[in-house]
């Protein structure tokens, strides 16, 4: 027997309103799809509000050298070279566009002395890349989208839905079922095609930069409707997080203070990225500054929380600090009792972003499922073993827009099914039910203290540094908390009852930790942000392998996927890169490869 | 690049020591609780203090140890997207943002915006504020070449102090038509003020909005008390940046003499009367 529930119909149902699901949306009503965009928090909540340092794109206002093909090379490089390649060659052609039309959509950016886009240089990017506005260009760029978004005609947005599982008809993905948070009732969405542009998961450890949203639900969703999951090991830990007080511990510091100038320092006052990357020194790319810190933390030399010393207030003067990094002035003088334009910042290493993802079609953001598609955070393949700053802004907006275009054009050519399985939505209802069904089940686990648990769990076991014994006692771990989380009870009712919501965001966040440790595991190197203490060199072999983890019944499978490897013409373009260097290039690439960089450097 | 060689420990814990941080206080909080309809109660809570810690880390103490029920919206906990809005000791506030050393000593008071109807909890239901942002017009440009824009770093400076609102909200909360008059369909409010100032003020918009923001809108309604001004964690001269100037060009539009005259001799055209653009 059903709980009574609401039923929507849309063309095009997308799942998340950040950038990505924003942009989707709006190709996907552009395209004459009625789209509906659902979202776990309020309209412009979503975590592109907390990116900082601005989106990267070849404009070459600052310096005329730059083009999209030094972009491609930056972010193939930067990426390990694992990088889906038509991901990247699209993205960075079109990112272009996409900033320009931001703009006119009346977002704003700073500008040069002539009147054009300001561009900041930031980690591993060959040029002045990023176009910002101050440090809020995330918030610019979701309120920019949000305004557009919602004077869209055929566009409607329900705030504060939670989606728990897709519903297929056969093969092809035809809706969601999901919860009201607001007052706990059930709805199912029809759909001709689904957008999951839901970001990305750090919950699942402790040190994050993500909010509470990032439990991964639209990997989870995709995995358990059959989707691949590509490139799970890729964590990104941004190397500077606050480090105290600890209520904000994890918080993000962003990159363009680095970009600004900023000196990390160890506790002898040594500026320590001379001797791990003497060439890009703090601009070196994330997974290397964070391993920077973490190795001069480990070897004693810490900040007295454990971490580095961040300073610019050595290198400019208080009003340029207050003009440029606004937020981080404001943060860490509210938050931390630190003026920076007087004192070093403590930061370390903190989890914040995902590169892997939903495997997806790099030009029509399609998955593996028919009618599904992805984009964004939630998608892998575009920045490979490691992300450039600024190449999440872009991201989002180049394939929100694809998956859009694409979504739309399936729900036209295929239509909207209208039945929708009423056996699965009775099971979803009930699984969603028993956490607040007084049974009798003993012991009863408190769900928050379960999540704390995988968080230490995975924080400490398949963290920045990973082996195989730790990684194994990682995924004990889960295979145990997924015992006790079976037997979380909370009490209250259905209406905005946080404990209840915490019990099924742990399903999500259980699949998520487990794809992350066995793709950690299988891939038996180190590469961009995965560093195994027990494989530290990189592997050719595996150079040429993704790791996908796949639905297996009830079990999860990880198979290696064959990259597809880059012609010579997208070789050739590497040499573009000021960061290029011959010598690193594998086997199987040395032939097309040319013996030096272009750019001199 | 030259790494340094790499250490061998197998656990890679990087925690601090649990007792690291707790200042031997213990806090008390009075948290209101209850549905619509519901008389509500402020339920006390005690919790152990820890260094720099904001009233969000309280409530989310509650959470996982006290009170698995209690409803609190949040997201970034940084102050940055707006969605922790509360009343602390009565004013204002972003959970996230108020560290409870700042606080007087005694009981913290924690109690949702009074302004919005009530969801449950710490949580109320803005969404009229969404329906004010669909009313405006959106940022319209003029037809023109396609080619990048130029545009001044003076204008762009002016508008960044608009465009840094986050949306919390606390503003609409404060402001003495919305809260006590209850004037929500009359009145944007404050938030909305800011945001018609950021479109009239963009250099590249062509719409105008005054007239609509002065009826539609009940621009008139504020009688410039400033207490959106104090409440903004976004540091927003919402009164004297936003509000006034908007204010400004209504009354040189309308009420001008000078203008008035003009218009008389040249017919009525209320497009004509702009020239604030």
């Amino acid at each position: 027997m059903n709980e009574p529930y609401t039923t929507h119909e849309c063309d095009v149902l997308v799942v998340g309103a950040g950038g990505a699901g924003m942009r989707a949306a709006v190709a996907a009503a552009e395209a004459g799809c009625s789209t509906l965009v659902v979202s776990k928090s309020l309209l412009g909540k979503a975590h592109t509000v907390m990116a900082e340092g601005g989106v990267s794109a070849a404009l070459g206002n600052l310096d005329g050298e730059d083009d999209w093909e030094t972009h491609f090379a930056d972010t193939m490089l930067g990426g390990q070279l694992v990088n889906n390649w038509r991901m990247v060659d699209l993205y960075a052609r079109d990112v272009i566009d996409r900033v320009y039309e931001l703009e006119r959509w009346g977002g704003i950016f700073d500008r040069t002395d002539d009147g054009r886009i300001m561009q900041r240089p930031f980690g591993a990017h060959s040029w002045k890349r990023l176009c910002y506005v101050g440090d809020r260009t995330g918030l610019e760029l979701i309120r920019t989208c949000q305004d557009k978004l919602v004077h869209t005609p055929g566009v409607d947005v329900h705030m504060e839905y939670t989606l728990t599982r897709l519903l297929k008809d056969g093969d092809r993905v035809c809706g969601a079922i999901g919860y009201r948070r607001n007052d706990g009732r059930f709805v199912a969405i029809k759909a001709g095609a689904v957008v999951l542009a839901t970001g990305g998961w750090g919950r699942m450890f402790r040190h994050t930069s993500n909010s509470w949203e990032g439990t991964g639900d639209g990997a989870a969703l995709a995995y358990n409707a059959g989707a691949d999951l590509l490139d799970m090991e890729f964590m990104q830990f941004h190397p500077t997080g606050m480090m105290w007080p600890p209520g904000v511990r994890g918080l993000l510091v962003t990159e363009a203070v680095r970009g600004e100038g900023g000196i990390l320092k160890n506790s002898d006052g040594r500026r320590f990225m001379l001797d791990y990357d003497a060439k890009k020194m703090e601009l070196s790319s994330r997974d290397v500054v964070a391993r920077s810190i973490y190795k001069e933390v480990k070897a004693g030399r810490g900040s007295p929380h454990g971490g580095a010393f961040l300073d610019i207030a050595s290198v400019h003067d208080a009003v340029y600090i207050k003009s440029k990094l606004p937020s981080m002035y404001e943060q860490f003088h509210a938050l931390a009792a630190v003026d920076i334009t007087q004192e070093p910042m403590e930061v370390g290493p903190t989890i914040h972003y995902t590169m892997g993802g939903v495997r997806v079609e790099a030009e029509t953001a399609a998955t593996t499922v028919p009618g599904l598609y992805a984009a964004g955070e939630v998608a892998g393949g575009l920045h490979g073993a490691n992300r450039l700053g600024g190449n999440s802004l872009g991201d989002i907006l180049v394939f929100g827009r694809c998956a859009g275009i694409a979504a739309a054009e399936f729900a036209k050519s295929n239509g909207v099914r209208r039945n929708v399985s009423e056996t699965e939505i009775a099971e979803e209802q009930r699984s969603m039910l028993a956490y607040l069904d007084d049974d009798g089940v003993k012991p009863v686990e408190n769900p928050y203290l379960v999540h704390v648990d995988l968080q230490k769990a995975m924080q400490d076991d398949a963290g920045i540094g990973r082996s195989e014994e730790s990684l194994t006692r990682a995924l004990n771990a889960i295979g145990e908390l997924r015992l006790r989380a079976a037997r979380a009870r909370v009490g209250g009712g259905r209406v905005l009852n946080p404990g209840w919501h915490t019990c099924r965001d742990l399903e999500n966040m259980f699949v998520i930790s487990e794809a992350i440790v066995r793709s950690a595991l299988s891939r038996r190197e180190s590469r961009g942000s995965q560093w195994r203490f027990d494989f530290e060199n990189k592997d050719e072999t595996l150079g040429q392998v993704n790791f996908a983890v796949r639905r297996d019944g009830e079990g999860m499978k990880v198979v290696g996927v064959p990259l597809e490897l880059m012609p010579p013409e997208a070789v050739k373009r590497l040499a573009k890169s000021r960061f290029y260097d011959a010598a690193t290039m594998p086997s199987y690439y040395r032939d097309a490869a040319p013996a030096t960089s272009e750019a001199g450097a | 690049m030259t790494e340094m060689e790499n250490p061998t420990a197998t656990s890679t814990s990087d925690d601090l020591d649990p007792a690291q941080g707790l200042t031997g206080e213990t806090l008390t909080l009075h948290v209101f609780k209850g549905e619509p309809g519901e008389t509500g109660t402020e339920q006390a809570y005690e919790v152990p203090g820890v260094t720099g810690m904001v009233v969000l880390d309280a409530i989310h103490y509650i959470q996982r140890n006290l009170d698995t029920d209690l409803a609190c919206r949040w997201n970034c906990k940084a102050a940055k997207c707006g969605s922790c809005s509360a009343e602390i000791n009565g004013k204002p506030a972003l959970l996230c943002k108020t560290r409870v050393d700042e606080l007087p000593a005694g009981p913290i008071t924690v109690r949702p915006l009074k302004a919005f109807p009530l969801v449950k909890d710490l949580v109320t239901d803005v969404s009229r504020n969404f329906e004010v942002n669909k009313e405006i017009p959106p940022f319209t440009p003029a037809k023109d070449d396609g080619k990048p824009w130029r545009v001044a770093q003076r204008d762009i400076s002016r508008l960044r102090e608009h465009r840094m609102c986050i949306e919390c909200f606390l503003c609409q909360d404060v402001c003495h038509v919305l809260r006590d008059h209850d004037h929500s369909k009359r009145f944007y409010g404050p938030r909305f003020m800011v945001r018609v100032a950021s479109l009239e003020m963009h250099p590249k918009d062509t719409l105008d909005r005054i007239d609509l923001t002065r009826k539609a809108g009940g621009m008139g309604y504020c009688n410039i008390t400033k207490c959106c001004t104090e409440v903004c964690p976004e540091h927003i001269h919402i009164t004297d940046n936003a509000i006034i100037p908007l204010k400004e060009r209504y009354a040189d539009r309308h009420w001008d003499p000078l203008r008035w005259v003009g218009r008389k001799l040249k017919g009525d055209g209320s497009k004509q009367a702009e020239g604030s653009k």
